[in-house]
């Protein structure tokens, strides 16, 4: 399973990176989400995926059964993050629609000697 | 006190705006005290041991500022303050206080006096270095002291890059000899010498500490900064330009001959270079129109005869019959000959200023026949020239003498036949020499009298006193010149020639003017003979300087440098720097993909192996299908909406992994945000392009594709090795053995959040804030239309 995990995750990347290097703000954006998928399921898998239970303490589950908790801590904040900027990035491009009425950053450029 | 009298000058120059703000008398005499306290310091210690003062600046470092009074640091700190109060005294005359900033000229001036006292005393090869950049700095502030003129400040420019570029790599050749040495201090490094010359980076040091003293004193083929610093007021040429500042050059080599002159590659170098320097200089000083032009080009040429000299010096070195050797002269000569050459070349300069002055033009066609009218300066400018001539009875001739002899010897230099050109380079060389005093003196003072700017007459006397002084010098010291150089240049010459000389009574050196029908003499009259011929039939080989043509001088290789430097720099970088974000994306994203790959295979990093793996059920694979089918989805959506939606299944499909890897924590957070997430993506589709309604798919670029590929596979091989070596086991069994114990817990994934790993969590909140008020911000404070700066209201 890690290894088929690998595999889609280096799919992800690439979407990810593939959107990200396009024209258009919205796909950059959607790309930075799928780059932050990508990566959230890399950090688990290098965790270890087989694993019987949750990590919760419970009748009749044994720690060695129990999947790594500490991959899953990580995630968790990363997620958080990646929402808090995701969630800023959307209203930037918002934003820097309604004053430059474009979304291609290919215009959108600093004149030359910009102060 | 003796440290102290290093930083005199700079210390009154302190007061230099004051006194030129709130006093009326000219602030020149106000300095003037400061060179005549100076020189008369300095000759109240000739005679007596050398002497030591140093104060730490950094222990740990042993850096010091420090003043060492030897023989050679004697000598030319007389000569700085000496030459020092001459100029001072002509600037006064020169200058006039109701037209020029002259407490910015007195400050440069002062702040360039101490530069130089420091650089010829210091023991500390750091502190020499920091004083040798200070001459530079005071040097460009002073050509440029007219910086309204483009000339002047072309000139500072260039004379600063070139000296400050031979000086860093001055500072270079100081940081080996320190790496080998051990110590900063020039002295103790003497004591060293062997453990020097064993060292593999020898050569490298002297070279790199002559290219130092090669750009200062301009020599081939760094001399093209001194034409131009003539842009700067002629005392300043007549003190900086020829009789101080060019010869720190010439002090560096002297004082590192007892370490360097064990490397042939270091003698050659200055032996060849100064000979070339020699002629260069004195063949081009008659091609030049501009009075202080040829008087730059004599400066660079006779700079040249000194560093040759000095050259040959350091043979004395390789030849082991002790002081009966032939090379003993050479040491004397080079530095007699800075001495006359600093009095001869000042005087010149300050007439030159003069002519300028009385004139109003400096240029060789336009005067003539003003002998009658300025019977002084010609007198003095007469003196000069013949002295630089080398005749008789001018101090000149004893050291043109001393030259040839010295050059003579050279080529008894056993291990190269080639050196049987050095008498002859130096006999052609000095034939040139006489042929442009010649023509600066008839130029200026013979033939007829034409039209000039201002109606010449005499100079005022104050202005004449200084090179009255400087003239007579240059007479005295014909006749008796074992005085100066009893006093000065053999205590001096010791510190060149340690290997010869341990006593200053071991220089048995006797000059006189007249010692019989030797070759030297022959050379002499040959020069005079072929040189008087020569100037009379100037006008028929004159052609010669055109068959050169302009650009491929020296000064063009200067200017295309630059040029390179800075308009081909900008068009380079404008090559790459294009502000396009994807360019710049593509630029990162392949460079990591070359680092990370290549250091994985290089250094052997990748592994694969198929332990440890889980087994694939099919429900994991269904759920793969759809995670891909969604990302494909995304990539190959026609409208965004199409997009976002299937980013939603991206994320749902991953929130359905977390569940399936028994991370329930995960999934619902991974729920509730992708939700979110949607809804505001769908929030920002809704505001976005009503003008792109024209919506395509995303159009395939190979290049993209390229790279993304490449960082997709990169993150596979990365996981699939990083999977396939794990090397310790996880510290998650502590938490699971403790969660309930000490934290009193069971979801071990809540406890480590907010207990074992609390901190993280703590910012991660305060991320969550900044987001929320960066965007609260953003959609609130918008600048008003017309508005454009400043305001956040």
């Amino acid at each position: 399973m890690e290894i088929l995990m690998a595999f889609v995750i280096g799919f992800l990347f690439f979407a990810a990176i593939y959107l990200i290097l396009s024209k258009s703000l919205l796909r950059i954006i959607i790309g930075t989400g799928l780059l932050s998928h990508g990566a959230h399921m890399l950090i688990l898998t290098m965790g270890g995926l087989g694993s019987d239970a949750p990590p919760v303490l419970a009748d009749g589950v044994s720690n060695s059964s129990m999947a790594d908790p500490l991959p899953q801590a990580l995630i968790l904040t990363a997620i958080v993050i990646s929402f808090g900027v995701t969630a800023f990035f959307l209203v930037l491009a918002y934003r820097a629609y309604q004053e430059l009425k474009t979304d291609n950053i290919d215009e959108m450029r600093g004149e030359e000697h910009d102060e | 006190m003796q440290l102290w009298m290093i930083f005199l000058p700079v210390l009154a120059a302190l007061f230099m705006p004051l006194l030129f703000k709130k006093i009326k008398l000219h602030t020149g005499w106000f300095v003037f005290i400061v060179p005549v306290v100076l020189v008369s310091y300095y000759v109240s210690k000739i005679g007596e041991r050398a002497s030591y003062a140093s104060w730490t600046w950094v222990a740990d470092l042993q850096l010091k500022i420090d003043s060492s009074l030897d023989g050679l640091g004697l000598l030319f700190s007389i000569l700085i303050s000496g030459i020092g109060a001459l100029v001072v005294l002509y600037s006064i005359f020169y200058l006039d206080k109701t037209k020029e900033q002259l407490h910015n000229f007195y400050i440069y001036l002062l702040l360039f006096m101490t530069a130089m006292l420091g650089v010829v005393q210091s023991d500390n090869v750091i502190s020499l270095y920091l004083f040798w950049e200070l001459t530079s700095i005071s040097s460009f502030l002073l050509i440029g002291y007219w910086f309204t003129r483009d000339g002047s400040r072309f000139g500072a420019l260039k004379s600063m890059m070139i000296t400050v570029f031979g000086g860093l790599l001055m500072l270079g050749g100081f940081l080996i000899l320190a790496n080998i040495t051990g110590t900063l201090s020039i002295s103790e490094m003497m004591l060293q010498t062997s453990v020097i010359q064993e060292s593999p980076y020898f050569t490298l040091a002297a070279v790199l500490v002559l290219l130092g003293a090669l750009t200062k004193s301009a020599q081939f083929p760094f001399y093209i900064w001194l034409p131009d610093a003539m842009e700067a007021p002629t005392p300043v040429s007549a003190y900086l330009h020829s009789a101080t500042m060019v010869k720190a050059g010439i002090y560096l080599v002297a004082r590192f001959t007892p370490i360097f002159a064990y490397n042939t590659t270091w003698i050659w170098l200055i032996v060849v270079l100064g000979l070339i320097t020699l002629f260069w200089g004195s063949f081009f000083a008659t091609k030049q129109r501009d009075l202080k032009g040829i008087l730059a080009f004599s400066t660079v040429s006779q700079l040249g005869m000194i560093m040759s000299m000095l050259g040959v010096a350091a043979m004395s070195y390789h030849v082991e019959d002790g002081v009966e050797n032939v090379f003993k002269f050479a040491g004397f000569a080079a530095l007699f000959h800075l001495i006359n050459h600093s009095t001869f070349k000042g005087a010149l300069f300050m007439i030159a200023g003069i002519i300028d002055h009385e004139t109003g033009t400096r240029d060789i066609r336009k005067l003539g026949g003003l002998m009658s009218i300025m019977p002084i300066s010609f007198t003095v400018a007469m003196i000069g020239s013949l002295s630089m001539a080398g005749l008789p009875p001018f101090n000149g001739f004893l050291s043109k003498e001393l030259f040839f002899t010295t050059m003579l010897n050279a080529q008894d230099f056993s291990f190269a036949s080639i050196a049987t050109l050095i008498p002859v380079a130096a006999w052609i060389a000095s034939i040139f020499t006489f042929v442009y005093c010649l023509y600066f003196v008839t130029g200026i003072f013979f033939g007829k009298q034409q039209e000039l700017p201002k109606k010449p007459h005499e100079a005022p006397i104050g202005m004449l006193i200084s090179p009255i002084i400087l003239a007579s010098f240059v007479v005295i010291m014909f006749f008796i010149p074992n005085v100066i150089t009893d006093a000065l240049i053999k205590p001096a010459v010791l510190a060149i020639q340690p290997n010869l000389f341990v006593a200053v009574s071991d220089v048995d050196i006797h000059l006189q003017a007249w010692h019989g029908f030797v070759p030297e003499l022959w050379m002499t009259l040959g020069v005079i003979a072929v040189g008087f011929a020569l100037f009379m039939t100037v006008k028929h080989w004159r052609k010669i300087y055109t068959i050169v043509p302009e650009w491929f001088s020296l000064n063009q290789l200067y200017r295309r440098m630059m040029r390179l430097a800075d308009e081909d720099m900008t068009k380079l970088s404008k090559l790459y720097m294009t502000g396009s974000i994807r360019m710049y994306f593509i630029y990162m994203f392949a460079a990591i993909v070359v680092i990370v790959l290549s250091t994985l295979f290089i250094k052997d990093g990748y592994a694969f192996s198929t332990d440890n793996v889980s087994k694939i059920g099919p429900f994991d694979i269904a759920l793969v299908v759809v995670l891909v089918v969604g990302t494909f989805t995304v990539l190959f959506a026609r409208t965004r909406l199409t997009a976002i939606i299937a980013l939603g299944v991206v994320g749902y499909s991953v929130a359905m992994f977390f569940v399936l890897f028994n991370a329930p924590d995960l999934a619902l957070t991974q729920l509730s945000i992708e939700t979110v997430s949607v809804a505001l993506f769908l929030l920002a589709f809704y505001h976005l392009p009503k003008l792109s309604r024209h919506e395509a798919r995303l159009p395939f670029k190979l290049g993209n594709f390229v790279i993304a590929a490449a960082v997709g596979v990169m993150v596979t091989l990365m996981a699939l090795a990083a999977h396939s070596q794990k090397l310790l086991p996880s510290i998650s069994e502590y938490y699971k053995e403790t969660v309930y114990k000490e934290a009193g817990g069971g979801n071990i994934v809540n406890v480590i959040l907010v207990d074992y790993r609390g901190f993280d969590t703590l910012f991660e909140i305060t991320v969550l804030a900044l987001a929320g008020m960066a965007i609260f911000g953003m959609i609130k404070l918008r600048r008003k239309k017309g508005e454009h700066h400043n305001e956040t209201k």
